[in-house]
């Protein structure tokens, strides 16, 4: 008997877990990376590969090396510090000095993550916290992107050395068929329209996202993009191609499914991700057509992270039979 | 579409009706298959039976018995210590051993009485005689059932007779069987419906004849579709009993969310289900009020499923109670020695015991061997906010937060998010990625506010 006493392991209710891990969650994201990061591949050239690899080791081993220094537990095996590397590296163009993604990675996992309480505890996207201190301090070589691009229809590299974004805004029609199935000069993530959306398929099929987050905010963004000219009066700028050009164009995919939808830095009820969501589009909106900067997306969803503990402190969850009441005699 | 005494076969049975459920859950692997197929078998007891005096809702019983008193098998040996309590009878014949402290499944002992088994099976007078129900006020139902030591044989304990007695202002339009069964692993109810079903049906009948107009409705799982069948074609010839399919999914057998499946009503921690006009039994508590009613027997067995991967044969066992589990496991073929963690209840909700030195009870519905353990396999991180916690949470409540109020002592936002609310499903911690014990943490609240109180 003595032997059973101790034998069996004790703990409080459920013994049964799920096979979900954050792990596992993060691997799916890294998986949907791979089409967006071959393509950029393809799109730029071994650099572009180089700028990947050199952005997520260095991610690892800055969070390697904080917890190393503060005597924390280890946790790069969580793969989060992958997952920012990789979104930290398809957000610069692929002609970036070497030293870039290292700096890139340094502000996303020390100043970002580790020193707000690490995995969790960020305020803001890491990998964007990143791009953005990067575009401030070095806009030059953030905005340089590659002048040629190997294009999917012809396999021949070709003189491209402006964006989507830019073409649009100069006045220039990209054909919208073009503008999904072919390559474009850009970030190393922007190469390609459908190697974004492949990723983001994905991540829905396998539930890792909810499709609430990127769906809203795309079509928020085209709905304000819309109003917007249709105020200034530029109404008979919204064609068939420059709206595609503007969804598809500017990271917006990219942002709308690999970036907003990051569990850490949005609102958590399925309403308050509504109106994150709204926002985002609302703000990519107005800083793509009202000021210079073609950065509507990253500064959107930056200023969407920061606004979504507001967002979930104004609003209160509600519980199932909250309003519930005896059924009175009468009516019984 | 509610079909009432609807005849045919299981495809067109399960074909005419929908299967109902409610919002949230999980699919935990539900091992049903380990002893869904063994009939129950009757174990005999053995030298010594313990029962504990307050395993229920209620205020302890009172000992009716003195040590050294000889006793029979249905002989009262513990009086409901109030309206809210319960009566317990023997199991054997034999003589009153000891009245002490002894171990139970909470790892605590409690007072129980010991009774030390002379194997003559005698029983006490009037034990087991048909009795005609026909004749029966609702009283004389209430009262019996009462005597019997009928309490709420699914997990709770509620005392049968108290849930019967309604305020003057509650008006019963239900009563509703809970056959759902939804916790991994569990067989017995489902052993029960295949081979007692015809006692489920008249004990729940004879009970609707206390609130005349009540339908009665048994909600089971889809997952048990032999069960389904068999209980339709019994309830064929009845208009008032009507079975409803389930979608399979755990916690379909939580009480809020039976009723919110079958009515369609929705109740709170404030609210009781006779509020909304419903009773609810469980399986095992309808065929204990056959029992009692046609055959004057009270509470002296009950179904018990042992399982597991560790369990040596799975099995369903009619079970005296006061039976010492270290004997049930003997008699059910033994449980393996790389058993990690043994279950009083299934892994959802059930209790880890320590030790095997415990009797069984009437809430004993299984005992689970199982050889990992989850949790000490599993590496916590931090909270990384995916939300799943309230995608499944069947209460609608944001479980994460939830527990970080509790974390950070903050029981006020921890009521206001409706803490008190949670039911302790144990959805939220096994969908958990990152393996935080949310249902654990808010638990722990639960108890500090009610400390508060």
């Amino acid at each position: 008997m003595n032997e059973s006493e101790t034998r069996f392991a004790i703990s409080s209710s459920p013994h049964l877990r799920g096979k979900l891990t954050t792990r596992g969650i993060m691997l799916d994201v890294l998986i949907a990376l791979i089409p967006v990061c071959g393509a950029g591949v393809f799109a730029f050239g071994i650099r572009a590969l180089l700028i990947i690899l050199i952005s997520i080791i260095s991610c690892i081993g800055f969070e390697l090396l904080y917890e190393k220094l503060t005597r924390q537990p280890l946790t790069v095996g969580d793969l989060s510090a992958a997952v920012t590397g990789a979104i930290l590296a398809i957000n610069l163009p692929a002609t970036v000095p070497l030293w870039v993604p290292v700096l890139g990675s340094a502000f996303a996992i020390i100043i970002t993550k580790m020193l707000f309480g690490g995995l969790g505890h960020n305020f803001m996207n890491p990998a964007l916290s990143a791009r953005v201190f990067l575009l401030i301090s070095f806009a030059g070589i953030m905005t340089t992107y590659p002048s040629t691009v190997r294009l999917i229809s012809t396999f021949t590299k070709v003189t491209s050395e402006a964006t989507p974004l830019k073409s649009v805004a100069s006045g220039e029609s990209i054909n919208w068929f073009t503008m999904l199935t072919d390559m474009h000069t850009g970030c190393i993530g922007e190469a390609s329209v459908i190697a974004i959306l492949i990723g983001a398929a994905y991540l829905l099929i396998r539930r890792t996202i909810a499709a609430r987050i990127p769906f809203t905010y795309i079509i928020s963004s085209a709905v304000f993009i819309a109003l917007i000219l249709i105020i200034k009066g530029d109404a008979e700028l919204i064609t068939i191609d420059y709206m595609v050009a503007q969804i598809c164009g500017g990271g917006l995919l990219l942002g709308a499914f690999f970036m907003a939808t990051d569990y850490v830095t949005n609102p958590s009820t399925p309403l308050g991700q509504f109106i994150f969501a709204v926002l985002l589009g609302l703000i990519t909106a107005i800083i793509r057509l009202l000021s210079g900067s073609a950065e509507g997306v990253s500064y959107a969803i930056i200023i969407g992270n920061m606004l979504s503990p507001l967002i979930d402190r104004l609003l209160t969850p509600s519980y199932f039979g909250k309003r519930s009441k005896p059924i009175p005699f009468e009516n019984a | 579409m509610t079909i009432f005494g609807s005849c045919g076969t299981k495809e067109e049975a399960l074909d005419k009706m929908k299967t109902k459920t409610f919002i949230g859950g999980v699919h935990p692997p539900d091992g049903k298959g380990l002893s869904s197929d063994a009939p129950i078998r009757k174990v005999s007891a053995k030298d010594i039976l313990v029962f504990p005096l307050s395993k229920h809702i209620g205020a302890p019983s009172l000992p009716a018995v003195e040590v050294g008193q000889r006793v029979k098998i249905g002989t009262l040996i513990a009086k409901a210590g109030g309206f809210v309590g319960e009566n317990i009878h023997s199991s054997v014949s034999g003589k009153v051993k000891a009245i002490e402290p002894r171990l139970t499944d909470n790892n605590s002992k409690i007072m129980s009485i010991v009774i030390e088994n002379d194997k003559t099976d005698e029983v006490e007078q009037g034990y087991g005689t048909p009795r005609d129900i026909a004749s029966l006020s609702p009283e004389q139902i209430k009262q019996i059932i009462a005597d019997s030591g009928i309490i709420g044989m699914g997990g709770a304990g509620f005392p049968l007779a108290v849930k019967l007695s309604p305020k003057p202002t509650q008006k019963i339009k239900y009563i509703i069987v809970n056959a759902a069964e939804c916790e991994p692993y569990i067989t017995c109810d489902h052993r029960l419906m295949l081979e007692r079903g015809e006692k489920i049906i008249k004990g729940t009948l004879a009970l609707s004849r206390i609130f005349p107009g009540s339908r009665v409705l048994i909600g089971i799982e889809a997952n048990k579709p032999d069960a389904i069948e068999h209980m339709s074609a019994l309830a064929c010839d009845e208009p008032t009993v009507a079975v409803k399919p389930l979608r399979t999914k755990y916690p379909q057998g939580g009480e809020r969310m039976l009723i919110y499946a079958l009515t369609g009503m929705k109740l709170n921690s404030k609210l009781l289900p006779a509020d909304k006009g419903c009773i609810v039994l469980n399986v095992s508590s309808a065929v204990a009020v056959y029992d009692a009613l046609y055959e004057s027997r009270p509470v002296t067995s009950r179904i018990v499923t042992v399982t597991g991967e560790g369990a040596n044969s799975p099995c369903n066992l009619e079970v005296p109670l006061g039976m010492m589990l270290s004997e049930l496991l003997e008699a059910a073929g033994g449980i393996s020695p790389k058993t990690r963690k043994l279950l009083s209840g299934g892994p959802m909700m059930g209790v880890s015991l320590s030790s095997t030195d415990i009797p069984v009870y009437k809430t004993s519905s299984a005992y689970v061997a199982l050889l990992r353990d989850d949790i000490e396999d599993s590496n916590m991180t931090e909270c990384i906010r995916c939300g799943k916690c309230a995608n499944v949470c069947p209460e609608r409540l944001f479980p994460t937060r939830l527990a970080f109020a509790v974390n950070s002592n903050n029981l006020e936002l921890f009521t206001k998010y409706g803490g008190l609310e949670c039911i302790e499903c144990g959805s939220c911690a096994y969908i958990c990625p990152a393996k935080r014990p949310l249902v654990q943490t808010i638990r722990y609240g639960k108890s500090e506010v009610r400390k508060k109180k």
